[in-house]
């Protein structure tokens, strides 16, 4: 299979090539250079992108009438309770419990109507309900930490849920990904599509992370981040998280009112 | 323009989250129309990968693309996938690789959804170390006169034409990198 160094590289190597990647797109940037909106996929300091990522430019679609429709969900696809992974098992998961809301929005600005959003997280012990995943911190038995929902009239999503804890992998020596939830997301087109990682502000473990570094501007790492927001907790109940999404991609414009 | 939110990698823990009952069967087993389409999903080395998610987007044997709701029903007794009615045409489907970085799914071959073009299910690839997804599409025979296949010289051009195989199956692997690597497409 892949081939794992006989000795794993310290957090140091990492982080002097995630900085010297950062010093490198920033004098690009101060150059005139274009904004980095989306992550490199090729990114050294993220060791599994390295065989896992096209070397060739990508090819400009033509006559893209398929991919400018998408797959369209319902309410058979969800059920309630999908949207509260507190209350999936017959006791409270253990954890500080959260509500993350937000809308997803086009690039035009306008609410992506009715489409799904699904997310799955590590437990408050930062570990996945998932085989693989076998490092010692304890599973909980009261929560999977899998949900989904499909965004309201306005693109809202809210999900009722337990704040992640940071999880170690092996990327490096002493490797830890900073609390996160996964989203995917799906918008008019299946252009739009999208699957990305929310963080939590303020984390220490961002600097240290290359998936989260692997987007090398600034302003676009910070679109990743959830705002706390005291408005949304719940007095003796739970912490608000706001996190608004867009989606990239040329949308399905002239039929976008039909959906 | 609003600028976007940024892409990260699916990672390696999606497979109890997102795979879900039938996501590969686009018809059901026995349906008279069904094709099947399977392959593998190669990293630069050559290694298949086995934590890859592919995702289906086509249109119905018509040429339609207002697919359908139903393709990953829940149980609303059971917290669980229901698997699909059966009935009606989602036009999406989405499967994980298995420890071979093999995939299958069984659907319809998709009907023209513009003049001008030969018909191609579009697909969707996630993986772990992948972390902005990538797009290709899968054409189920070459012929001349479509504006993608046209602008293509004749080895890239054949990364997108599926290979049939005996009994309505058609064969085709994804290249992430190296000497055979998958045409990827991006969109204006």
């Amino acid at each position: 299979m892949s081939t794992t160094p006989p000795t794993p590289e310290p957090q140091a190597v990492i982080d002097a090539e995630m900085a010297r990647i950062q010093t490198d797109a920033d004098k690009a940037l101060a150059d005139g250079g274009q904004e980095e909106l989306q992550p490199r996929r090729d990114y050294p300091p993220y060791r599994s992108s390295d065989l896992r990522h096209p070397k060739r430019p990508l090819v400009a679609a033509r006559e893209a009438f398929t991919e400018l429709r998408g797959p369209v969900f319902g309410v058979t696809d969800v059920t309630e309770l999908d949207s509260d992974l507190t209350r999936q098992h017959h006791g409270e998961p253990l954890g500080e419990r959260i509500v993350v809301t937000g809308r997803v929005l086009d690039r035009d600005g306008r609410p992506v109507r009715g489409q799904l959003v699904e997310i799955w997280q590590a437990n408050a012990a930062g570990r996945y309900a998932h085989k693989r995943d076998q490092h010692p911190a304890p599973l909980d038995p009261n929560f999977t930490g899998t949900g989904r929902c499909l965004t309201d009239d306005e693109g809202r999503y809210t999900f009722t849920s337990i704040k992640p804890g940071a999880y170690p992998w092996r990327n490096h020596q002493n490797a830890w990904r900073p609390a996160h939830i996964h989203f995917s997301l799906f918008g008019t087109a299946f252009t739009q599509r999208l699957v990305t990682q929310l963080y939590f502000p303020g984390d220490p473990l961002l600097a240290y992370d290359p998936i989260f570094n692997s987007i090398t501007d600034e302003r676009a790492r910070q679109r990743l981040s959830a705002v706390y927001d005291h408005d949304l907790s719940s007095p003796e109940w739970s912490l608000g998280y706001r996190w608004d999404i867009v989606l990239d991609g040329p949308s399905a414009t002239w039929m976008e009112e039909g959906r | 323009m609003r600028p976007p939110t940024p892409s990260q990698t699916v990672g390696p823990f999606f497979g109890y989250a997102l795979p879900f009952a039938e996501g590969g069967e686009l018809v059901p087993s026995g349906h008279p129309g069904a094709i099947t389409v399977h392959g593998v999903v190669y990293d630069g080395a050559g290694q298949p990968i086995p934590d890859a998610l592919l995702e289906f987007w086509q249109a119905d044997s018509a040429g339609g693309l207002d697919g359908g709701p139903g393709s990953m029903r829940r149980d609303p007794v059971t917290g669980t996938f229901a698997g699909r009615s059966g009935v009606g045409f989602t036009g999406f489907g989405r499967v994980a690789t298995d420890a071979d970085g093999h995939w299958t799914i069984r659907t319809l071959t998709p009907g023209p959804a513009a003049p001008g073009t030969l018909p191609y299910i579009s697909v969707c690839v996630f993986a772990r170390g992948l972390l902005h997804h990538l797009y290709t599409r899968v054409y189920l025979e070459d012929a001349a006169g479509d504006p993608l296949l046209d602008s293509l010289d004749a080895d890239r051009r054949a990364t997108l034409v599926a290979r049939p195989e005996p009994h309505a199956t058609y064969r085709f692997d994804i290249h992430l990198q190296g000497s055979e690597e998958t045409v990827f497409l991006e969109f204006g």
